[in-house]
């Protein structure tokens, strides 16, 4: 048996880099260091095991160049291709799959646009108060989780970067830190904090503008109860954020996905922005996928735009709500698709998942998914982080080499494209 | 072996003395030799001028801020969009273009060589990931170490050769170029939402003045042997009166070097302010400008300001959080644990604004009143001051008083009052801009040896072959022929292959990563030093093992060895 330390887990957008891995005879058989959810991908068992086309309704087993050729045939013979996904793959490949949608004219999207696109939005609007993870570790003495359930989601973030990660300024960690969460429900993170703030479905927005009135001096404004917060309450918070000596805020989709959506983020900004004027404070958002965050990046130096990027004009087009993958399938304007590393059957409306089983549909994955059933070409591929390598971006925008533990017949996702790319290329005299 | 003869090219090449001669430049498989026969190319360059390739010394063009300046303005990428045309790629952006964009419009001006001026090593690999992608120039970056707690704590305990060794350790690791200081001290006291506003006063924690870090890393980064003298962005950027704290910190300056200067101070324009606040505030260039003239061993970039729209972008993060304050645009900050801050925001220079008018004078008049171009060079810290774009524009201002006065009677009417500009005849000839463009770079960076910067036997065929007709061209009076001819190559070449022709860009152009790698004793070898290592695995939130930058992110490359003394 072999040992690998060190190892960066590629499930969460927290990658984790401390994971070690315990090999034998070329497979991975445990996991130390890593959560359950990161252990259960390492140690995933139904990967796809060829390359498979539907004919006449039934599966047919190919070979790896009769599945680029079919690839190629595909995107090349649609009018409006869609190349949707990325989360679930490394930069490399996002690059390829960028220079594919010029060449094609597509569409090219991330699971962003199904996550926290209102947070670019709102990004875009008013900016963006962060820092990386470490520099809460070593300096924060208040944590806020809105609208995200870090136990759940990103089991080691509390205990990697913030509620009880050591850190230089704090001597201990867990008693010197507070944390507030803010939440419609009660959940296990909710549990384990100093301060819980339950609001009413929908009541975000009016709790931020109530916390920054109070911030703002006009807490006369407020009444008794905001969206079932007790004024009270803010008060006390809105005042724990002001004395606290670094304050960080962290958000999930339960902001961002909540109603007001995009503004709600805003509104988060600009408490945090507010709140600057008094102390420190930052603001990031849970990124969940482990390299969502990784595909806004590449997009962005590539194309300009972070996501939902329509290159149909030649020239880079960004409109999200127009170019977002879930309108160009609800218009039923799509006519081809291609997915890498992500699994919208799974999350997008059901209007958007029929339109992905009526027209062809490519799925580049190692794992079976409810899309890889839904597809007309199956391209299984090597797992960034344990048969193929690669960069993600963690969800404060560091960098990290995704290492490769063990050898597999599997090509990358960036041998795929490649090889699907360059037959492009030539077919389209380029 | 692929040869190229350019024929009949009106040469300045400052570092050969070769100003204005005709003559023939011969290519041999990337690199300038004394004659080819039967050459493969051959490109007549008759009446044209024809220079080095340009360099640019201080410019945000790669990695975390220039990304984040792309990712939050999609206004600024809708403003410079181009789709793909024959070889070459979509580009978009006006300020922070894409890389494509960047790489693209480097070339047509001439542009062959760019030191990425702030890159927070933590972060590296996503500046290096996008320098694969801007294929037409050489990649260099200058790794930040103003807030490093290795460094500092190194420089607290008195161990200069610590210092060094840690400095090592990160721009091996980071495979970066140069030592650079933004706002020494500054920056960690920003890690609590305080800033430093003064070279003498203490910075919190480590209780070490910014003026003993600039000494100190000065000392180590010469120990170190580095091609690369210390690159200083000074305290207190932007603040009126900043001209005495930039003046002390040029005071303090030892001189180490007899081969290059000792301190490389950029974009100096933000650094030469008087007056004690905004209403008040004045040019103070005259007096920057003495000091420098003064130092030989002081080199300065100008970091001009051109009016239009821009994107500020920094390791300053509490320079920029001051400057959201004046603006209300939008606001982003990245600080980054244990290294360093940073910060983005959009701006617009108007001529009508006073502070921005006087501003601009600033950049002119140190063009004009450091007496050697050599130790004045042309930039404006792209895209703080302007972005790239508008170099020709600059060159054109210092070549023309005439052009200069034109400008002046457009700006706010009190701006003649606060600074000196109108009354400075120089105008600057070909061979101070092609000094200021690329020479003095090539000098400052410690490139020459490398053969970049002219255009001798040995030295890489890096040319730009301008369409301007030196013989009937006056600049003191054609600046318009100044500014469309250096905007715009008739021949741009890279390592010996046309890479851009009257802006029609090649794919690729076989560009290379340069960085530094210095060899230190194994008691400074901080790879195998148990305190470092503990502690960085303590504080930072990543291993240490999968800290350094694997040489598969750089591609070809060229490592710059040198023997420390340590
Ligand atoms: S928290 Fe996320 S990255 Fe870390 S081990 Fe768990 S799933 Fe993996
Ligand atoms: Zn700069």
């Amino acid at each position: 048996m072999q040992e690998i330390k060190d190892m960066v887990c590629p499930f969460c957008g927290c990658l984790c880099d401390d994971v070690t891995l315990e090999i034998e005879n070329g497979e991975i058989v445990a996991t130390d260091n890593c959560c359950a959810i990161g252990n259960a991908k390492f140690l995933g068992k139904n990967r796809l095991k060829n390359p498979i086309k539907k004919v006449d309704g039934k599966w047919v087993d190919i070979t790896y160049d009769e599945a680029i050729d079919t690839a190629v045939d595909i995107l090349l013979d649609a009018d409006r291709p869609l190349l949707f996904g990325w989360s679930g793959t490394h930069g490399e490949a996002q690059c390829v799959g960028v220079h594919m949608n010029e060449i094609l004219g597509g569409v090219i999207d991330s699971t962003t646009s199904v996550c926290h696109g209102p947070s670019i939005l709102a990004i875009q609007e008013v900016g963006h108060p962060g820092c990386t993870l470490g520099q809460v570790k070593n300096r924060a003495d208040l944590i806020i989780y809105w609208g995200c359930n870090p136990i759940e989601a990103h089991p080691r973030h509390m205990s990697r970067y913030t509620t009880y990660a050591d850190g230089y300024f704090l001597d201990n960690a867990f008693r010197n830190r507070k944390v507030i969460v803010v939440d419609v429900r009660e959940t296990e993170t909710s549990n384990v904090a100093d301060e819980f703030i339950r609001i009413k479905p929908g009541g975000d927005y009016a709790v931020l503008s109530s916390l920054r009135a109070i911030l703002r001096g006009k807490g006369d404004m407020i009444p008794d109860s905001v969206a079932g917060v007790t004024k009270t309450q803010l008060i006390q918070v809105a005042e724990m954020c002001k004395t606290c000596k670094f304050g960080a805020l962290f958000f999930g989709v339960g902001l961002t996905m909540a109603k007001g959506k995009y503004k709600n983020v805003r509104n988060a900004i600009e408490f945090v922005d507010d709140l600057n004027r008094h102390t420190k404070f930052t603001l990031t958002p849970m990124r969940g996928h482990w390299n969502v965050y990784g595909a806004n990046e590449v997009m962005s130096w590539m194309t300009g735009y972070p996501y939902a990027v329509d290159f149909c004009r030649g020239v880079a087009f960004y409109n999200p709500g127009e170019t977002t993958a879930v309108d160009i399938l609800a218009r039923k304007e799509c006519d081809a698709c291609m997915i890498v590393g992500s699994d919208p059957a799974a999350h997008f409306p059901h209007s958007c998942v029929e339109q992905l089983r009526d027209i062809p549909m490519i799925v580049i994955d190692p794992f079976q998914t409810m899309t890889t059933t839904l597809a007309d070409l199956q391209i299984p591929v090597a797992v960034t982080g344990i048969d193929a390598e690669g960069t993600a971006y963690r969800m404060d925008g560091v960098p990290l080499k995704v290492k490769k533990a063990i050898d597999s017949d599997y090509p990358s996702d960036t041998e795929i494209l490649t090889r699907i790319y360059d037959i492009m290329l030539e077919v389209k005299g380029l | 072996m692929k040869t190229l003869l350019i024929k009949n090219a009106y040469v300045i090449d400052p570092i050969q003395n070769i100003n204005g001669e005709t003559m023939d430049i011969a290519v041999r498989d990337g690199k300038i030799v004394d004659d080819v026969k039967n050459p493969d190319e051959v490109i007549d360059a008759q009446g044209m001028l024809t220079l080095p390739g340009g360099i640019d010394s201080h410019t945000h063009f790669s990695g975390t801020k220039v990304n984040f300046g792309r990712y939050m303005s999609p206004e600024d990428m809708r403003a410079g969009r181009t789709s793909r045309k024959g070889d070459m790629h979509a580009t978009a952006g006006y300020s922070v273009p894409t890389t494509y964009g960047n790489s693209y419009r480097y070339a047509k001006m001439g542009y062959t060589t760019l030191l990425e001026g702030a890159m927070a090593p933590m972060e590296a690999r996503h500046t290096h990931e996008e320098f694969r992608y801007t294929p037409l120039q050489d990649c260099l970056a200058n790794t930040l170490f103003d807030g490093n707690w290795f460094a500092l704590q190194a420089i607290q305990d008195g161990d200069i050769k610590r210092l060094a060794g840690v400095l090592a350790w990160y721009l091996s690791a980071s495979k970066g170029f140069g030592v650079k200081l933004t706002n020494p001290g500054g920056t960690e006291a920003w890690g609590f939402g305080k800033d430093v506003s003064c070279i003498n006063e203490p910075i919190p924690r480590f209780g070490i003045t910014p003026r003993e870090i600039i000494v100190k890393m000065i000392e180590a980064n010469e120990m170190l042997n580095l091609p690369h003298s210390v690159h200083l962005h000074c305290n207190n950027l932007g603040k009126p009166g900043n001209y005495m704290c930039t003046l002390d910190t040029y005071d303090a300056i030892p001189d180490l070097n007899d081969k290059r200067q000792s301190l490389y101070s950029t974009h100096v324009q933000f650094h030469s302010y008087g007056g004690s606040s905004w209403k008040d505030f004045c040019s103070k260039a005259e007096d920057i400008a003495r000091s420098v003239n003064d130092k030989p061993h002081i080199v300065i970039d100008t970091g001009q300001v051109m009016f239009g729209k821009t994107t500020t972008m920094t390791a300053d993060g509490p320079m920029e959080f001051n400057l959201y304050r004046l603006y209300h645009n939008k606001w982003s900050n990245h600080d980054v644990e244990m290294e360093t801050g940073s910060g983005v925001i959009p701006v617009q220079y108007k001529k009508k604004n006073l502070v921005n008018a006087i501003m601009w004078s600033i950049g002119l008049e140190l063009g004009l009143l450091v007496d050697d171009p050599w130790r004045c060079i042309l930039a404006t810290d792209n895209p703080n001051g302007a972005p790239f774009v508008k170099y020709p524009e600059v060159m054109a201002l210092l070549m023309s008083k005439e052009y200069r006065d034109k400008e002046f009677a457009t700006l706010h009417k009190s701006t003649g009052k606060r600074v000196i500009l109108p009354s400075l005849e120089r105008e600057l000839t070909w061979n101070e801009i092609a000094i200021m463009t690329r020479s003095a770079q090539a000098r400052a960076l410690g490139l020459v040896d490398y053969g970049k910067g002219y255009l001798g036997e040995g030295a890489e065929a890096d040319i730009a072959i301008y369409p301007i007709d030196v013989a009937t061209t006056d600049p003191t009076r054609d600046y318009e022929r100044i500014i469309n001819g250096f905007s715009s190559t008739e021949y741009t070449i890279k390592r010996g292959e046309v890479v851009c022709r009257r802006g029609t860009c090649t794919p690729e152009g076989n560009h290379a990563t340069y960085w530094v790698k210095p060899h230190v004793s194994p008691k400074y070898d901080m790879s195998t030093d148990s305190t470092f290592i503990d502690d960085f695995n303590r504080y930072y939130s990543i291993r240490m093992a999968n800290y350094p930058i694997g040489e598969e992110y750089i591609g070809r490359n060229v490592c710059m060895e040198t023997e420390a003394s340590i």
